[in-house]
């Protein structure tokens, strides 16, 4: 391969359409056969809504739990013209969503973006951004565990079969241990949702405030697990419904201070520790939202003025975000 | 004659191979509304793989078993479909484990565990499905204060009367125990006993309970049936075939219990 990497020409994206390409990878990385095979498992995906299709899932140039199955599902579906954002944990500028954005940059010389809004496709790692998603939008899921039955059953045929006759008792069985232990329902993340009020789907470590995000959701969502080489879909405007009882209804996670940066309210917030005073500050998990909100002349009760100190690009990078890594 | 005359289970020539081996063979029987039906013998005589075929978790060789729903009409359950079986081992079935282990959810609470079953069949209010477990809990002599316990914190005994609550918290019609009082101590067995006993005639409970415990067998079962070698070699009354038992084995069989 190294031979091919020599390739200097710098020729319009189109040109990498039937295998040799001036980046010297085939067009987004995987070769046709096996973007055929992804994409045939996409399909059958987005037609059964929430079914998990076995696909035979690559070995990729990062580790598991980096993205794998997301960067699969991408390459399958990218085409020259299209335009790519990558989040993770609602941020464009994390490693892993910066690795993603130049791997695809490189691969198969895609134009990149961090705006929601001129963005085609969104490969994401925990969040849905906040902005409304629109038709010609795809948002690709990076999923460690597809199985939201396998912490329940460890048997791999059992939860099959568990899908297949919709026995999903089980499935309520968690909740119950969530409500007995906790007073309500303390999954916060990977909050199991019906889809098209049949199968049973992981969300992937979504926070459960994104959940009603994906009910009739205008744009495709798909879902891609790596490690566990599984491919699920939830088709446009597909019901998705967060399971729940009928005395302890489904509600998502609440925010009593808006923004610090850029003062909205009834968007999901990231903690960020300033110091070791117990000084911390509520921002926006959406950066490219956040951004958005200031440039248009939202200020938050913590935006510093322009002259007096560091703007939130620096202040923030200088200390680590609260929620853990996961995968 | 009315359904309820008719049998609730009737296995006909029920025979199960293991490759060459044999696991029972032509084992036929009728098993009316709240008889309790004891299956003695020692072990490998086949008692668990006859349970295992009447609960549908083993395919026959050959054979069929009928039973009569709860719409009256008998089906045989090697041609229901899955999803139709599954239905009817969480609704009208119950099966007591002889290791608790495997018949609970080790890692669920105690109200878990009980209200599985109910949210299985489409219960979704966790108040309603919390007092019924509750219910259940006290019923089978468990302190209710115990419910969000899990089953790792409890006795061998509790456990099984854990079990217990788990499967009868649907109201089945029929329920398979498979040695449910071997490995707790004695006191424990009797109290196990005497609840088992207690809600079998309260609720019209019919059971197939498969020990190799004679006493188990004279406590609690109508009827029993004597295994040797995969086959039933004597059918009768429980008293008539523990006092005088016909068969050389039976004989060897009662002749060999300790008395107390």
């Amino acid at each position: 391969m190294s031979a091919a990497l020599t390739a200097t020409d710098r020729s319009s994206p189109t040109q990498h359409k039937g295998g040799e390409g001036s980046t010297g990878y085939n067009f987004a990385y995987l070769d046709e056969q096996t973007k055929r095979m992804i994409r045939r498992a996409v399909l059958k995906a987005i037609a059964i809504p929430g079914y998990q299709v076995p696909f035979a899932s690559r070995e990729m140039p990062m580790p598991y739990g980096w993205g794998t199955g997301g960067v699969q599902v991408t390459a399958a579906i990218i085409g020259p013209q299209d335009v790519l954002k990558v989040i993770d944990q609602g941020s464009d500028d994390t490693t892993n969503a910066v690795s993603i954005r130049k791997f695809f940059a490189k691969t198969a010389g895609v134009e990149t973006t961090t705006k929601t809004a001129d963005a085609t496709i969104i490969q994401t790692r925990h969040r849905i951004p906040e902005r409304t998603l629109t038709s010609d939008q795809v948002l690709v899921y990076q999923v460690p565990i597809p199985e939201p039955l396998r912490y329940l059953e460890p048997r791999e045929t059992e939860t099959r079969k568990l899908h297949a006759l919709a026995d999903y008792g089980l499935m309520h069985v968690k909740l119950y241990e969530d409500i007995a232990r906790h007073g309500h329902i303390a999954t916060t993340y990977a909050y199991p949702v019906e889809v098209a009020g049949r199968y049973v789907m992981d969300p992937s470590p979504t926070p459960k405030f994104d959940n009603p995000k994906m009910d009739d959701c205008a744009a495709l969502q798909l879902f891609g697990a790596g490690r566990e080489k599984r491919i699920y879909a939830v088709p446009p405007h597909t019901k998705v419904r967060s399971l729940d009882f009928e005395d302890h209804p489904f509600a998502v996670q609440t925010f009593d201070k808006p923004c610090a940066l850029c003062g909205a309210t009834g968007v999901y917030l990231d903690e960020v520790v300033l110091d070791d005073a117990g000084g911390r500050m509520f921002v926006c998990s959406d950066s490219d939202f956040c951004e958005e909100r200031r440039a248009d002349g939202h200020v938050g009760a913590m935006l510093a003025l322009p002259s007096s100190s560091p703007a939130r690009g620096e202040g923030v990078a200088a200390v680590p975000v609260t929620e853990g890594s996961g995968t | 004659m009315t359904p309820a005359d008719l049998p609730l289970l009737s296995a006909r020539a029920l025979t199960k191979h293991y490759g060459p081996r044999l696991g029972c063979a032509d084992v036929t029987f009728d098993l009316y509304e709240g008889e309790v039906l004891a299956v003695v013998g020692e072990s490998g005589s086949g008692k668990s793989t006859l349970l295992s075929l009447l609960a549908t978790e083993l395919d026959p060789t050959a054979g069929s078993v009928g039973y009569r729903m709860r719409d009256g009409v008998t089906r045989n359950l090697f041609t229901l479909s899955e999803a139709e079986r599954r239905f009817l081992l969480r609704t009208d079935w119950g099966f007591v484990r002889q290791d608790a282990r495997d018949g609970l959810r080790m890692g669920v609470s105690a109200g878990g565990n009980v209200g599985e079953r109910l949210m299985a069949v489409g219960a979704r209010h966790y108040g309603k499905i919390r007092d019924t477990a509750s219910d259940w809990l006290g019923r089978v002599e468990i302190d209710p204060s115990r419910i969000d316990d899990m089953p790792k914190s409890f006795s061998g005994g509790m456990r099984q009367r854990l079990q217990i609550a788990r499967n009868l918290v649907t109201h089945p019609r029929l329920v398979f125990m498979d040695e449910p009082t071997s490995g707790l101590d004695v006191s424990v067995q009797a109290r196990l006993l005497d609840l088992i006993r207690g809600l079998v005639s309260e609720l019209g409970l019919a059971v197939i309970i498969v020990t190799h415990d004679l006493a188990v067998a004279r406590l609690l079962s109508h009827r029993i049936m004597v295994m040797r070698q995969g086959r039933v070699i004597e059918t009768g009354l429980t008293d008539q075939v523990l006092d005088d038992p016909r068969e050389a084995y039976t004989q060897l069989l009662v002749s060999s219990v300790l008395a107390a």
